[in-house]
C-alpha cells in the first residue's frame, strides 16, 4: 500500500471519528447528566440530515442548510424531551430502551411517510468541493477536511462550554450528583431540556455534514447510533474526553480495519472473497475492541464506576 | 385460580380455535400466521426467562435466534446438496431431520449463550445492554461476510425439513408441531419459575445483596438462566427458518432483538403467557394494520410507547392486575 | 476465655488520601453482643463491608470460626454461617414474607440449581421458614407482600431471613434504624434472647439499645478503635466522652 493511500485512509478514519464524536458527545452527556439511554439519538441525526437536504434544495445555500439541521434537530430534541423523555428519567433502563426504541419506529416510519423511501440529495457546495494538496503530496477532498475542521472546532467549543461556563458547571455537577443540584436551586427541567437539545443539535449537524457525502435516507442514523454507543462504552459513559478518545479509536479502527484486513486476507484467498471477508471482519473488529475494553475496564477508559 | 390463569386459558383457547376455524375453512395463510405467532412466542419465552425472571436486559437475543436459524440452514443446505460440512478430522454431514436440527440449534445457542453470558454478566446496567448488543452485531456482520451461506442475501432452503411421522409441508401439521413445542416450553418455563432456581433468580432480580447474604451467588444463577434462555430462543430461530425456508443475517440484527423484546413487553414481562399475548398482538397488528397502511410501524411504536409509559404490565398485566400466578 | 468466633486483625483500608479503616482489630466472643459505635463518617460501614466480604481490606485479616476468610466473598462467608442484616432492608419486595423466608432456608440448605419441583411446597424449607417467622412474630403475615409491610415489620423479616441460615454469628447494621420507641424495645428484647444462640456484632446509633444490650462496646472514630470495653468502662472513658458522647446524643 502506498503512503498516499495510507495517509488518505488515516484522514478518512479521522473524519469518521470526528463525526462519531459529535454523535457520541450528545449521547454521553444525556446519560451522564440524566442517566438516560436514548436509542432515538440516531433519529435526530436523520432529522438534521433531512432538514439540511430540504433547505438546501429550497434555497441552494449550504450554510442555511447546516443552520437548519441544527435548528430542526434541536427543536425535535426539545419536543421529544418535553413530551416523552422526561417521563423516563425515573424509570429503569429497560423502560428507557423500549420507549426510545418506540420513538425510533415512530420517527423513522414518520419520516418515510413524509419523504418516501427514496434518498434525498444534499450536495457539497461548490466552494467546498474539489481536492486540496496537503504536505507530502496528499490529495484530499476539501469537504472532508472541512468536516474534520468543523468537528474539531465543535469539540473545542464543547470542552470550553463544559469547563468554563455556568451551564457547564451545572452539567458537571448534575453528572456528579443529580439530587444536589436540584437542592441548590438549579432549574433541573430547563437544564435537562437544554442538554438534550444540545446533544440533538450536534447529532443533527453530524447528519447534515455526512449527508452530503453519503445519502440522506430513512434509517441512516442507525448504524451510526450503534457505533456511538460503542464509542461511549469504550470511552466511559458520561465522559466527553472519553467520547473523543473512543470516537477516534473506533473511527480509525473501522476505517483502517476495513482497508487493511482485505489486503491481509488477499494474501490468503482470492480478491473478491478477501474483500467480503475482510470488510465483514473489519466491522466485527470494533465490537471485539469494545468487548476487550469492557472486560479489562468495566467502566470504560475514562468512566467512573 | 387467579385471574391470570383464566387469561392464560382464554389465550390458549383462542390460539386453538383460530387455526381450527382456518383449517376447516381452508385458509392456509392464517394457519401459517398462527404458526408464526407460536414460533415468535417461543423466542419470547426464551427471552422472558432472562429478562422477566432474571431481570437481564439482553439487547442481543437475536444472536441466539440467528444461531438457531443458521444451524438449520447449514445442516439442511449441506444435506440437500449431499455435501458434507466437514471431512476431516471427523465426517460431519448435513441433515434434514428436524429433531436433529433442533438439538444442534439448541446446543449451539446454549454454547454461545454460555460464552456471551460469561463475559457480559461481569458487567451490569447499560454496559450489559451494550455488550449483549455488541455480540449480536458481531454475528450479524460475520454472517453478512459469509458467502458460503448466502452472505447478505441469505439462503433459501427450498424443501422443508422432515419430522418422523409427519408431512411437515402441510401447514396444519407444522402448526401442531410448533404448538406442541411452544406448549412444552411454556410448561418448562412455568416449572422453572416455581422451582428453587426460579425463586433465587427472581430474588436476585429484586435484590442481589439479599441473595448473596443467604449464600447464593447471583452470577451463577444469571449465567444458567442466560444459557437456558439462549437455547430456547435458538430453537425458535431454527423453527422460524423452517417456516420461511429462508435464513438471512437480519435474523441477527438489533431490530430483531428489539422485536423479540417488544413481544415480551407488549404481552407482559415476567408473565408466563406474556410472550404469547405479545407475539399474537404483534402479528395481528402487522397483518391488520399492515394491510391498511404501509406505515403500521408508527402505530406499533405508539402502542409500545403507551405500554411502557402507562401500562407497564403489558396486556396480561393490565387484564390480570397485580396478582402473579406463581408463589 | 473462649476462642473468638469472629476476629479482625489490623484491618486497613484507604481511599486515596482518606484512611477509612486504620489497623482495626476487633473480636466477637461466643454468647456476647459486641456493639460498634462512633460518629457519622467514622468508617463503620466500611468496616462492616470488609467483615461481610463486600470489600477487600488493603491489609489485615478477618477470621471466622478460626478460619482466614479475608479472601472469601460474601456468598462464601454466608455459607460458613455469617448472618447479616442491612441498615436499609435488603428484601425481595415483590415476594411474600414467606417467600423471603423460604429463600433464606433455600440458601442455607443448598440445592438452588433445581428446576422442576415447586419450592413453595418443599416441606423442609417451609418448616424452617415458618420457624424463623414465628420467632420474630411475623407468622400471621406470611402471605403479605413484603412491599406492603410496615418499616418495623421489614426489620423483623430481615432478622427472620438471617435466622433461617442458623448462623454462627450475626453482623447487624443499625437494626433499630427507623423504629419507634415500641419497635426498638421489642427488637432489643428479641436480640437479648438471641445472643445465646449466636453472638452479634452490632453497629448502632440508638444509645439506649446499645447500653441495654451490649456486653462490650467498641468506639470507632476516624477509622480507629479508640476504646473497647464494657458499657461502664466506655461511659467513663475520657477519650470517648470527648470524641463521641460529649456531642449530642443519638439522632
Amino acid at each position: 500500500m502506498t503512503f498516499l493511500l495510507f495517509a488518505e485512509q488515516m484522514l478518512n478514519g479521522l473524519q469518521f471519528g470526528i463525526m462519531l464524536f459529535l454523535m457520541a458527545a450528545g449521547l454521553t452527556l444525556v446519560f451522564g447528566v440524566m442517566g438516560l439511554i436514548n436509542l432515538a439519538h440516531g433519529s435526530l441525526y436523520m432529522i438534521g440530515a433531512f432538514a439540511a437536504a430540504v433547505v438546501a434544495g429550497a434555497t441552494g445555500s449550504f450554510t442555511l442548510a447546516l443552520i437548519a439541521s441544527l435548528a430542526a434537530a434541536a427543536a425535535a430534541g426539545a419536543l421529544i424531551e418535553l413530551t416523552v423523555i422526561r417521563r423516563l428519567y425515573k424509570r429503569d433502563h429497560l423502560d428507557q430502551v423500549l420507549a426510545t426504541f418506540a420513538l425510533i419506529l415512530i420517527l423513522s416510519e414518520g419520516t418515510r411517510w413524509v419523504f418516501g423511501s427514496f434518498p434525498l440529495y444534499l450536495d457539497v457546495p461548490s466552494y467546498l468541493s474539489g481536492p486540496v494538496t496537503l504536505p507530502g503530496g496528499i490529495q484530499y477532498p476539501l469537504y472532508r477536511l472541512f468536516i474534520i475542521g468543523a468537528g474539531l472546532l465543535l469539540a473545542v467549543g464543547l470542552f470550553a462550554l463544559i469547563a468554563r461556563t455556568r451551564i457547564g458547571i451545572q452539567i458537571r455537577a448534575g453528572e456528579a450528583d443529580r439530587e444536589m443540584i436540584a437542592a441548590l436551586g438549579v432549574d433541573i427541567s430547563r437544564l435537562y431540556t437544554l442538554v438534550f437539545a444540545l446533544g440533538a443539535a450536534l447529532a443533527g449537524l453530524a447528519g447534515a455534514l455526512v449527508g452530503a457525502i453519503q445519502s440522506v435516507q430513512v434509517g441512516m442514523g442507525e448504524p451510526v447510533l450503534i457505533l456511538a454507543f460503542v464509542v461511549i462504552v469504550i470511552g466511559g459513559i458520561g465522559s466527553i474526553k472519553g467520547a473523543l478518545v473512543g470516537a477516534l479509536l473506533v473511527g480509525m479502527t473501522d476505517t483502517m480495519g476495513g482497508v487493511l484486513l482485505p489486503r491481509v486476507f488477499a494474501l490468503l484467498m482470492d480478491p473478491s472473497a478477501a474483500t467480503t471477508v475482510g470488510a465483514s471482519l473489519g466491522s466485527m473488529l470494533i465490537y471485539i475492541l469494545m468487548a476487550v475494553v469492557l472486560i479489562m475496564r468495566p467502566s470504560g477508559l475514562y468512566g467512573s464506576t | 385460580m387467579t385471574r391470570e390463569t383464566y387469561i392464560n386459558a382464554a389465550l390458549s383457547l383462542l390460539l386453538v380455535l383460530v387455526p381450527f376455524w382456518a383449517w376447516s375453512t381452508g385458509q392456509a395463510y392464517i394457519l401459517t400466521l398462527c404458526t408464526k405467532v407460536a414460533i415468535l412466542a417461543l423466542a419470547g419465552v426464551g427471552l422472558n426467562i432472562a429478562l422477566g425472571l432474571g431481570g437481564l436486559v439482553s439487547f442481543g437475543h437475536a444472536a441466539f435466534f440467528g444461531i438457531g436459524g443458521y444451524a438449520m440452514g447449514i445442516l439442511a443446505s449441506h444435506a440437500q446438496t449431499f455435501d458434507p460440512i466437514m471431512d476431516w478430522p471427523i465426517l460431519i454431514e448435513g441433515t434434514k431431520s428436524m429433531p436433529m436440527i433442533w438439538l444442534v440449534a439448541m446446543l449451539a445457542s446454549a454454547l454461545a449463550a454460555l460464552l456471551i453470558g460469561a463475559l457480559s454478566l461481569r458487567t451490569s446496567g447499560v454496559y450489559f445492554i451494550m455488550i449483549t448488543l455488541a455480540f449480536a452485531q458481531m454475528l450479524y456482520y460475520f454472517t453478512i461476510g459469509w458467502p458460503a451461506y448466502g452472505g447478505e442475501d441469505g439462503l433459501s432452503i427450498y424443501v422443508r425439513n422432515s419430522f418422523p411421522g409427519l408431512n411437515t409441508l402441510v401447514p396444519v401439521q407444522f402448526l401442531i408441531l410448533s404448538y406442541v413445542i411452544l406448549g412444552l416450553a411454556l410448561l418448562f418455563s412455568a416449572r422453572l419459575a416455581r422451582a428453587p432456581f426460579g425463586l433465587a433468580l427472581s430474588a436476585a432480580r429484586q435484590n442481589a445483596d439479599r441473595v448473596e447474604t443467604v449464600g447464593i451467588a447471583p452470577y451463577r444463577l444469571r449465567l444458567v438462566a442466560f444459557v437456558i434462555s439462549g437455547a430456547i430462543t435458538g430453537l425458535a430461530g431454527a423453527l422460524f427458518a423452517d417456516l420461511n425456508r429462508f435464513i438471512s443475517p437480519t435474523m441477527f440484527s438489533w431490530h430483531t432483538s428489539g422485536e423479540i423484546m417488544i413481544f415480551v413487553i407488549l404481552g407482559g414481562v415476567g408473565r408466563l403467557y406474556g410472550p404469547v399475548a405479545g407475539a399474537a398482538l404483534f402479528i395481528l397488528l402487522e397483518h391488520l394494520l399492515g394491510g391498511v397502511s404501509d406505515y403500521w410501524k408508527i402505530f406499533l411504536g405508539a402502542l409500545l410507547l403507551a405500554v411502557v409509559l402507562f401500562a407497564r404490565g403489558g396486556l396480561i398485566g393490565t387484564l390480570a392486575g397485580r396478582e402473579v400466578a406463581h408463589g | 476465655m473462649a476462642e473468638p468466633l469472629l476476629q479482625t486483625r489490623g484491618i486497613t483500608k484507604s481511599f486515596g488520601a482518606l484512611k477509612a479503616s486504620d489497623a482495626i482489630s476487633l473480636d466477637l466472643h461466643p454468647g456476647e453482643i459486641h456493639a460498634l459505635i462512633g460518629p457519622n463518617g467514622a468508617g463503620k460501614s466500611t468496616l462492616i463491608k470488609q467483615i461481610a466480604g463486600n470489600m477487600t481490606p488493603d491489609s489485615g485479616t478477618v477470621h471466622f470460626l478460626g478460619q482466614d476468610v479475608t479472601a472469601l466473598d460474601t456468598v462464601a462467608r454466608a455459607r460458613l454461617g455469617l448472618g447479616r442484616t442491612f441498615q436499609i432492608s435488603a428484601l425481595a419486595m415483590d415476594f411474600t414474607v414467606l417467600q423471603n423466608a423460604v429463600l433464606g432456608a433455600l440458601g442455607a440448605r443448598g440445592g438452588v440449581m433445581r428446576f422442576f419441583l415447586p419450592v413453595m411446597k418443599d416441606r423442609a424449607l417451609l418448616a424452617r421458614a415458618h420457624e424463623a417467622l414465628e420467632r420474630v412474630g411475623l407468622q400471621d403475615h406470611a402471605a403479605t407482600r413484603t412491599a406492603e409491610l410496615s418499616h418495623g415489620q421489614r426489620r423483623q423479616l430481615e432478622v427472620a431471613v438471617a435466622l433461617t441460615l442458623k448462623p454462627k454469628a450475626f453482623l447487624m447494621d443499625e437494626p433499630m434504624a427507623g423504629l419507634g420507641a415500641g419497635g426498638s424495645k421489642r427488637l432489643t428484647g428479641f436480640l437479648d434472647g438471641l445472643r445465646a444462640e449466636a453472638p452479634i456484632l452490632l453497629v448502632e446509633h440508638d444509645m439506649d439499645a446499645v447500653f441495654a444490650l451490649a456486653d462490650r462496646i467498641s468506639v470507632l472514630v476516624y477509622g480507629q478503635v479508640i476504646a473497647t470495653g464494657t458499657a461502664d468502662e466506655i461511659r467513663a472513658n475520657p477519650d470517648v466522652r470527648r470524641a463521641y458522647l460529649g456531642e449530642e446524643d443519638a439522632p
